[in-house]
């Protein structure tokens, strides 16, 4: 199984333990990820301002991955959306593509329609399937309790998706937790957005969002939080602390990246995991883990 | 810019009534017509529901009945989180979330742009992504056994040019 591997702006910036951990995952799985210098953001940010801006760099970017004749797997959920909107738009538009291959012929760039985009967490969960995903479990997570977060750009606007799941009520995040051996909390405002996107834009109404469902989750008892989105992550890990200085109130809630939380499944030390780059640390965590398997 | 956009009267010199049609030419505004402003958005907005002088409903009510100028100086246009929550539920296929991105679109090409948007606009063009990265974070991406990132990306920052955007945004800051 290959793909080109899409990291966006946030990831590798921001969020390098989300990457180092997918590509461990990956490997262990026998997903073979290309990486391709050329690609550059995905166009989100820039589609407030301009679609047809987006629409480019998008279609930029998904021609560099059909010239190694790959699909690309991205890791951020923004990235997602954007990538299959436009190559939805595309595919769907004959005329469109056409006036978008005018511009690209500017940089020497042809968008063909030959190939698919899909979330990593997606491909684990489709193609690699629960059933593999379980049987290649080394260490299983038994006992720690997690609360999963889908985010909004993973599964909405769900046209583009397909329906692969439920935007009302989503589980394939769900089930990828649990195929580790762990435990899956639920809460209130499971569907509730980060804030990420107006984090600049307002940034007292942005925490204010974060917060809400940290005060959720908090209630129920979940050890961490997981995720598959590196803006959520921006939003509950590296802004944990201000929202507790800001609303005088206590988490320490660890935020994990799915593929932490199933590398640590996996047998990956969390190291090799780059837990240490967590902004609250999952110390009590990997001391269970630990423990465990000083026990067995 | 707030205290405009929620003032309560409406003088019929300053209704557009093109507007609409204007939006739904648009690519995501076609249904926009089909409100019948039944508030399923506002409901399950999470921005809403922190801060009220956000109200999707109250955004689309304004833009249907032309109220163009007030809806596109508006702040307010720029606090759609795009969670796509409304987008999923309207009864009517208004794809809300989209409707407000070809309001902002709108509100560029008449001189107002939010300054965070200036600035990512800016960055991407200049360095083709977000987060400006450089030889040093590729030192540090090595140590942990990381491919290196491009530092650059002309292409992407041609688009930039080809579009005319960045020129369009450079314009609307000088108008702030």
């Amino acid at each position: 199984m290959k793909y080109a591997l899409f990291l966006g702006c946030t990831v590798p910036a921001r969020a390098r333990n989300y990457e180092l951990s997918t590509r461990r995952v990956a490997q262990a799985l026998g997903i073979e990820f290309t990486d391709i210098m050329d690609f550059s953001c995905c166009g989100f940010p820039v589609k407030s301002v301009d679609v047809k801006t987006t629409m480019l760099l998008a279609a930029r970017n998904l021609s560099l991955a059909e010239e190694k004749n790959l699909n690309i797997c991205t890791i951020c959920s923004a990235c997602t959306s954007i990538l299959t909107e436009v190559n939805k738009e595309l595919k769907e538009n004959g005329e469109l593509k056409e006036k978008v291959n005018e511009k690209l012929a500017k940089i020497k760039r042809e968008y063909g329609g030959d190939i698919e985009v899909k979330h990593f967490a997606r491909i684990l969960y489709e193609d690699i399937g629960i059933e593999q995903i379980k049987s290649s479990v080394k260490k299983s997570l038994e006992g720690i309790k997690f609360a999963p977060h889908y985010g909004c750009h993973y599964l909405k606007p769900s046209e583009i998706y397909g329906n692969f799941d439920d935007p009302e009520d989503p589980t394939s995040l769900d089930e990828l937790i649990r195929a580790t051996g762990a435990e899956v909390i639920d809460y209130g405002d499971k569907k509730l957005c980060c804030g990420g996107a107006i984090l600049g834009v307002d940034e007292d109404i942005s925490l204010t969002m974060a917060k809400k469902k940290l005060d959720r989750i908090s209630t129920r008892g979940a050890d961490a939080i997981s995720l598959i989105c590196p803006f959520c992550s921006i939003m509950y890990d590296d802004n944990q602390r201000k929202i507790e200085s800001q609303f005088e109130t206590s988490y320490n809630l660890p935020v994990l990246h799915y593929p932490q939380v199933l590398g640590l499944a996996l047998g990956f030390e969390p190291k090799e995991l780059g837990l240490q780059m967590n902004r609250v640390k999952a110390t009590e965590i990997i001391n269970k883990l630990q423990k465990g398997k000083t026990e067995s | 810019m707030l205290g405009k956009s929620t003032e309560a009267h409406i003088s019929f010199g300053e209704l557009d009534p093109q507007f609409k049609y204007e939006i739904s030419k648009l690519p995501g505004g076609e249904n926009i017509k089909y409100c019948f402003a039944c508030g399923t958005c506002s409901a399950g907005c999470p921005v809403r529901e922190i801060d009220e002088k956000y109200n999707p409903r109250r955004i689309i009510r304004m833009a249907l009945l032309g109220i163009k100028d007030r809806v596109l100086s508006s702040d307010l246009i720029w606090l759609c989180s795009t969670c796509y929550t409304c987008h999923e539920r309207c009864p009517q296929g208004v794809k809300i979330t989209e409707v407000m991105n070809v309001l902002k679109n709108m509100a560029v090409r008449e001189g107002y742009i939010h300054p965070s948007f200036t600035r990512q606009v800016e960055l991407i063009a200049a360095h083709g992504r977000l987060y400006e990265m450089d030889e040093f974070d590729n030192k540090k991406r090595e140590r942990m056994g990381l491919p290196p990132v491009a530092t650059k990306c002309p292409e992407a920052s041609e688009i930039f040019n080809i579009t005319g955007i960045l020129k369009l945004v450079s314009k609307s800051k000088s108008k702030e």
